[in-house]
C-alpha cells in the first residue's frame, strides 16, 4: 500500500527581498534590478510517512520544519520535488490555524470545519465534543479576540483531532498551553494512535519524541540529517545542537538574523552571586536579554523550568504573570522574579521563548542556555523542598 | 464519519504540483460548504459594527437615483420617462458586478490569515466576495420589485426569462476577471486602486444613466464590446419594458433600447459568457502560478 505521505526531494526557496517592490510602479522602477537573496529553507528532503504511524520531527529553529509541514499540507509549494499524500487532512499549523479575531468560537469552529471539508452537518454532530474537549463552554460564543492564547490553542486543538482526520500535522502546539491540557493533547494523540491514524508532528520536547513518536526525522539548515528509530534521532538532533553552538559565534548568529526577537543572553541569579547555587526556599532570578532590531508589537516572554527526565515543572508567561511588555524595540530584558524556590538536589534546566500572543510565531527559543544548580539541606530527600515539621506526640 | 474512511481512502494527490484548472474547479465545488461558511462571515463582518447596516446598503441605490434623477432628468432635461425604473434596473446588476469586482481583488490580501494558516481551494475567496456581493444584489431586487408592484409597473415576462442568463453571465465574467484581479493584487497591491477608476470610466462606458441609444447611435454595434453593456441592457429590456418613448417638447420617438428580439438579447449574452468562460480558464491558470507564493508574499 502507498505511504499516507511521500515526500520526494523536496525543495523550497524563499526570496528575501531588500527592499520588496509592491505596487506597479515600483516594480517598473526597479524592473530587472531588484535586490534579493535566495533562501533554501529545504533541500532535498525525501521521507516517507506509513499509514498509523507517528513521525517526530526536529531542529533547531529555523531548520525548515514549519516549512516542510506547511508544504505538505500545500499551503506552501515547494520549489522543486513531489509530495503525494491521500485522506482528510488536519493541520495544526501554527496557532488558532485560521481563526478569525471578530469571529465567535462558534462560528470559527464551523468556518474551520469546513476548510478541512466537513459539511454543516458532520459539524454540528462533533460540536459539543469540540467545545468541551476545548472546555470552552462558556465562552463559545464571544469573538475569539477575547480569548486567552491558552483559549485560543485549546480550541484549535480541539477542532483539528475531533474531525477524525486521516492524516494529522501537529507543529509545535503542545508547547502551549497550560500542563494539563497539554496531557489531554498527548492522550488524545495515543489515542489517535491506536485508532491507526497517521501523524507528523514537530516538536521542540526531545521527550515528546521519545514517548510517543514510532520515528523521527532531524532537520538541520533544511536538509535531512536522520530519519530512525527516536532514540537514535535525538541524538543526532543533540550533537548538530552542539556543533550549532560552536558555529554560531563564528557566524555570527546568522541564521538566526531574520528573527524580530532575539534572545541574546538568559543568566539565573542566586541569592548570593558568589555562590553558583540555591538552597531550598531561597529565592531566585533569571534574567534574560533582548534584542530586537525593530519595533515588535506582539509579544510575549516565556520561561519553562524542566528536571533533567525533561518534567516541566514551570511554566509561565509575560501573559499569563500580568506582565504584557506591550511593544518591543531596541536591547532589552526581562526578569523573572521568584520568591523562592523549593527545589532542590538537582540541576533544573532554564529554557526561554519569545512568542506572539497566540503562539502562532515563535521569534526564538533557547534550551539550557542556565540551569539552575539547587542542593539539599540534607535534611529531606527528593526534588522538592515542602515547608515540613515533624511534630512528636509521644502519647502515654 | 466512518472510521474505514481513514486508511488509503481517497485519491493520492501530489499537493506539490500545480492543479488544472478543471480539478480546480472541482475542489472549490467541494469546499462549497466552506464557501457559504466565507460568505456568511463577509456579510458578518461587513455589518458587525453597524445595526443600520444592511439599510444602508439598500439606501445606496436610493442616493443614487436621486443624485442622478436631479442631474438627469431635471438639470439636463432628458426627459426619459420612469427614470428611476430605467436607471435602477441597470444600477443594480451594475452594483453587483463593481462591488464584486472590489472585494473579490482585495479578498486573498484580506484573508491573509487565512492563506497563511490553512489549506483550501484558493479561488473560493474571491468566489466567496462576489457570494456576498450577490446577497446584496437580491436584497437591493426586492427592492425594486416592490417599486414595480408599487407603482403598478409591468416588465416584460418574455424577456424576464433571461434575467437568470443574464444574471449567470454577469457572475461568470466577474468571476473570472474578480480571480484573475485577486491573484495580481498580492503581487501589485496598486491593482485595488487602479480598479476603482477604471470601474469609474467602465461606469459610465456603460448605458445605466443615459440609455443605449445614445452611443449606439454614434457608434453602431460597436458599442456591445463593453460586455456589461450586453448584460445590462438585457435587465432594462426586462424590467423596464420599452424601447422607444415618445418626446413631447421635440415631438419625435426616441429610442431607448434596441428595438430586437429577445433571440438578439440572448445572442449576446451567449457571446460574452462564452469569452468569460475562456477568461475564467485564463484566470484559473493566471491564479494556479501566482498562487505558489501566497503564503510568503502575504
Ligand atoms: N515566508 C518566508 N519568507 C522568507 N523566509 C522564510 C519564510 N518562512 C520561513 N522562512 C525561513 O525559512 C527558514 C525555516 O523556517 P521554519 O520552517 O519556520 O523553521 P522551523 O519551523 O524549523 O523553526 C527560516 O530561516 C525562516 O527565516
Ligand atoms: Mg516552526
Amino acid at each position: 500500500m502507498d505511504p499516507a505521505i511521500t515526500v520526494d526531494h523536496v525543495s523550497k526557496r524563499f526570496r528575501l527581498y531588500k527592499e520588496k517592490p509592491e505596487s506597479l510602479k515600483e516594480r517598473i522602477i526597479r524592473l530587472g534590478r531588484n535586490p534579493y537573496e535566495e533562501f533554501w529553507a529545504l533541500r532535498d528532503v525525501s521521507l516517507e510517512v506509513a499509514h498509523g504511524e507517528t513521525l517526530g520531527l526536529i531542529g533547531q529553529n529555523g531548520s525548515g520544519k514549519s516549512t516542510l509541514l506547511k508544504c505538505i499540507s500545500g499551503i506552501l509549494r515547494p520549489t522543486s520535488g513531489s509530495i503525494r499524500k491521500s485522506g482528510r487532512t488536519a493541520a495544526l499549523l501554527e496557532l488558532g490555524s485560521g481563526f478569525h479575531p471578530d469571529l465567535t468560537g462558534r462560528e470559527n469552529v464551523f468556518l474551520n470545519a469546513s476548510i478541512i471539508g466537513l459539511t454543516k452537518r458532520d459539524t454540528a454532530r462533533i460540536f459539543d465534543d469540540v467545545v468541551a474537549f476545548a472546555e470552552l463552554e462558556e465562552f463559545i460564543d464571544l469573538p475569539v479576540k477575547h480569548y486567552s492564547s491558552g483559549m485560543y490553542s485549546r480550541l484549535a486543538f480541539a477542532v483539528a483531532v475531533n474531525v477524525e482526520p486521516e492524516l494529522l500535522l501537529i507543529d509545535e502546539v503542545l508547547a502551549v498551553g497550560d500542563e494539563a491540557f497539554q496531557r489531554k493533547c498527548v492522550q488524545r494523540i495515543r489515542q489517535f494512535q491506536s485508532e491507526g491514524r497517521t501523524i507528523l508532528l514537530v516538536t521542540h520536547g526531545v521527550e515528546t519524541v521519545r514517548q510517543i513518536c514510532d520515528r523521527a526525522a532531524v532537520l538541520d539548515h533544511g536538509s535531512l540529517i536522520a530519519l530512525g528509530e527516536p532514540g537514535e534521532a535525538v541524538l543526532v538532533f543533540r550533537d548538530a545542537l552542539l556543533q550549532r553552538e560552536h558555529t554560531d559565534e563564528a557566524a555570527g548568529a546568522d541564521w538566526r538574523s531574520h528573527q524580530q526577537v532575539r534572545i541574546t543572553g538568559a543568566e539565573v541569579e542566586y541569592l548570593h552571586p558568589d555562590r553558583r547555587h540555591l538552597l531550598p526556599g531561597e529565592p531566585l532570578r533569571i534574567r534574560m536579554t533582548y534584542d530586537a532590531p525593530a519595533r515588535v508589537d506582539d509579544v510575549v516572554f516565556a520561561i519553562n523550568i524542566h528536571d533533567q527526565q525533561g518534567n516541566l515543572l514551570l511554566g509561565a508567561n509575560t501573559d499569563s504573570l500580568g506582565a504584557d511588555p506591550g511593544s518591543v524595540e531596541g536591547p532589552g530584558e526581562v526578569v523573572f522574579e521568584f520568591e523562592q524556590v523549593p527545589l532542590m538536589g538537582g540541576i533544573y534546566e532554564v529554557s526561554l521563548g519569545v512568542h506572539t500572543h497566540d503562539g502562532g510565531v515563535e521569534y526564538d527559543h533557547r534550551a539550557g542556555e542556565d540551569v539552575i544548580e539547587a542542593l539539599s539541606t540534607g535534611k529531606v530527600a527528593g526534588m522538592v523542598s515542602f515547608p515540613i515539621r515533624a511534630k512528636v506526640d509521644p502519647g502515654s | 464519519m466512518a472510521i474505514e474512511a481513514r486508511t488509503g481512502s481517497g485519491p493520492v494527490t501530489d499537493v506539490a504540483a500545480r492543479p488544472n484548472p478543471w480539478r480546480r474547479l472541482v475542489d472549490v465545488w467541494r469546499h462549497r460548504e466552506l464557501l457559504l461558511n466565507l460568505v456568511r462571515k463577509e456579510l458578518k463582518l461587513k455589518y458587525k459594527n453597524s445595526t443600520l447596516g444592511f439599510l444602508w446598503s439598500l439606501l445606496n441605490p436610493a442616493l443614487y437615483l436621486v443624485v442622478f434623477y436631479f442631474v438627469f432628468q431635471i438639470v439636463l432635461g432628458a426627459g426619459l420617462p420612469y427614470f428611476a425604473i430605467f436607471f435602477l434596473a441597470g444600477l443594480l446588476p451594475w452594483n453587483l458586478f463593481s462591488t464584486s469586482l472590489g472585494s473579490s481583488t482585495t479578498s486573498v490580501v484580506g484573508n491573509a490569515g487565512l492563506v497563511k494558516k490553512v489549506w483550501f481551494p484558493r479561488e473560493i475567496l474571491p468566489l466567496a466576495a462576489i457570494g456576498a456581493a450577490l446577497v446584496h444584489f437580491f436584497l437591493q431586487l426586492i427592492v425594486l420589485a416592490l417599486a414595480l408592484v408599487i407603482f403598478r409597473y409591468p416588465p416584460s415576462a418574455e424577456f424576464c426569462l433571461l434575467l437568470p442568463i443574464a444574471l449567470l453571465t454577469l457572475l461568470l465574467f466577474a468571476a473570472a476577471l474578480g480571480i484573475g484581479f485577486a491573484a495580481l493584487n498580492v503581487y501589485l497591491r496598486d491593482t485595488q486602486h487602479l480598479l476603482e477608476l477604471v470601474l469609474l470610466a467602465w461606469f459610465w462606458a456603460t448605458p445605466i444613466v443615459y440609455q443605449y441609444t445614445k452611443i449606439s447611435d454614434r457608434i453602431g454595434n460597436w458599442v456591445l464590446l463593453n460586455p456589461m453593456t450586453s448584460i445590462v441592457i438585457t435587465f432594462q429590456r426586462a424590467i423596464y419594458n420599452r424601447t422607444t418613448y415618445y418626446d413631447t417638447t421635440t415631438k419625435t420617438t426616441v429610442g431607448i433600447l434596441p428595438d430586437e428580439s429577445i433571440w438578439w438579447y440572448l445572442r449576446n449574452l451567449g457571446i460574452v459568457g462564452g469569452c468569460s468562460l475562456l477568461l475564467l480558464v485564463g484566470a484559473l491558470l493566471l491564479f494556479g502560478r501566482l498562487e505558489d507564493n501566497f503564503a510568503e508574499e502575504l
